[in-house]
């Protein structure tokens, strides 16, 4: 495979793969950690789940300018809206509506200038957890569950066979870090290590799975610490199987 | 109590020796002898009621309304003058759907109730705009449930369980 100079200048994109779920008190988001510029991997440990108040974060997917940049502005409106009228006023955070509606309205109405699909994830004491989907093109969908980026392509399939309602959190994890490992098994553009963040009324946490903790899928390896390991350590020449 | 400005109460502008601003306090004269409004907040709603004044008897009943819905959950009524009251009662419309619109939910009352007196604050602080002449009892039903508001001519607003402005007040506060 010839690597062309231009793979180098090539925007970053995310190729990616996103997922939020919610399950009974709150939701969990995941995602796979590797930006890529054409083949090269810019960031083989990129944080795809970004902040936008305490209690809703954002799963970004497609280009990672476009999608950076849409974040940092609803973080700052949510920042305007929550502590002027929310935090001032009421003292409390904005709901996971109010937030999805924002991204969506800088999605819709700059849709020919951006590429990114987003999911908005996150847990408000009047709706109790929600996921909203903002795909390319700036609808909103609320959905017990949604995916995204290019990996999700071969989830569909998965969550259709794997999703249930009132799953409980650890049930939901697991769910989701099976769904993005066989994202990243199966997709290039999707790789790295897999990060979660659960929401619910207690607060945020954030988990993180290197490889080796994920789970295999057919035909996989196991992971090994060194292929030298894998021949007769007493032997002198290393390529002497 | 008629305090005669002497000078001072020209301009909306101008702060008398004593700190006051006169011509708010006569815009307020021209809520206190108007018809009476009143509003109740209830456990489970709010009521607001009107005396209808009938001008002459040729007038149409029901014309000359002084409640007027602002959004889905959200209306006000004006005491004072009735032109005034309508450029309020557009303004609130306009507040709630642009918040609407924005943020994806309905607007909360608390926030409703601090753009209308903003608003009329505005027209406090300019020597070419003259402050409002009405009174509002505005009343909402948000995720926290009924509220009740009453925004003055000066642009204060408070939050009330029971308000009544207009010339019967006093009696109805009793």
């Amino acid at each position: 495979m010839d690597l062309k100079m231009e793979d180098f200048n090539a925007p970053h994109s995310m190729g990616t793969t996103i997922i939020g779920v919610t399950y009974n008190g709150g939701v969990v988001l995941g995602a796979d950690s590797r930006t890529s510029t054409g083949v090269y991997v810019a960031n083989r440990a990129s944080d795809k789940i970004t902040q936008l108040t305490d209690n809703v974060y954002l799963c970004r997917s497609g280009s990672a300018a476009d999608s950076q940049t849409v974040s940092d502005y609803v973080r700052y409106f949510l920042h305007q809206h929550t502590d002027f009228t929310y935090r001032i006023q009421l003292g409390q955070p904005a709901t996971v509506k109010v937030a999805a509606n924002l991204v969506r309205l800088l999605s819709y109405n700059n849709k020919n200038f951006l590429q990114t699909g987003m999911i908005v994830g996150g847990w408000d004491k009047y709706e109790g957890g929600k996921i909203y989907g903002v795909p390319l093109g700036g609808t909103i969908i609320e959905q017990p569950f949604a995916i995204g980026g290019s990996g999700s392509s071969y989830l569909y399939g998965f969550f259709d066979q794997a999703w249930k309602e009132g799953m409980t959190k650890e049930e939901a994890e697991q769910l989701v870090v099976k769904a993005v490992s066989l994202a990243i098994a199966r997709d290039g553009a999707s790789g790295g290590v897999v990060r979660t963040v659960t929401i619910n009324s207690e607060g945020v946490s954030r988990k993180f799975y290197p490889g080796d903790t994920l789970p295999l899928w057919h035909e996989e390896l196991e992971p090994q610490n060194s292929l030298l390991d894998m021949m007769n350590v007493a032997s002198p020449e290393p390529m002497n199987m | 109590m008629s305090s005669i400005g002497t000078g001072y109460d020209l301009s909306v502008t101008t702060f008398s020796p004593d700190g006051r601003v006169f011509q708010i306090e006569y815009a307020a004269k021209a809520v206190d002898n108007s018809g009476t409004v009143i509003g109740i907040k209830c456990k489970d709603g709010i009521v607001m009621g009107v005396e209808k004044l009938i001008a002459s008897k040729m007038m149409l009943p029901g014309s000359n309304r002084r409640i007027h819905s602002v959004h889905r959950h959200s209306g006000m009524a004006v005491a004072g003058l009735a032109a005034d009251g309508r450029q309020i009662v557009t303004r609130a419309k306009s507040e709630a759907t642009n918040y609407e619109s924005v943020y994806g939910e309905p607007i909360p009352v608390k926030e409703l109730a601090q753009r209308v007196a903003s608003y009329v604050h505005l027209c406090t602080l300019y020597w070419w705009l003259r402050p409002f002449g009405c009174g509002v009892i505005l009343g909402g039903y948000d995720r926290d449930g009924p509220q009740l508001y009453m925004i003055e001519p000066s642009g204060i607003s408070y939050r009330y369980f029971g308000a009544a402005i207009g010339k019967g007040r006093q009696a109805a506060k009793t």
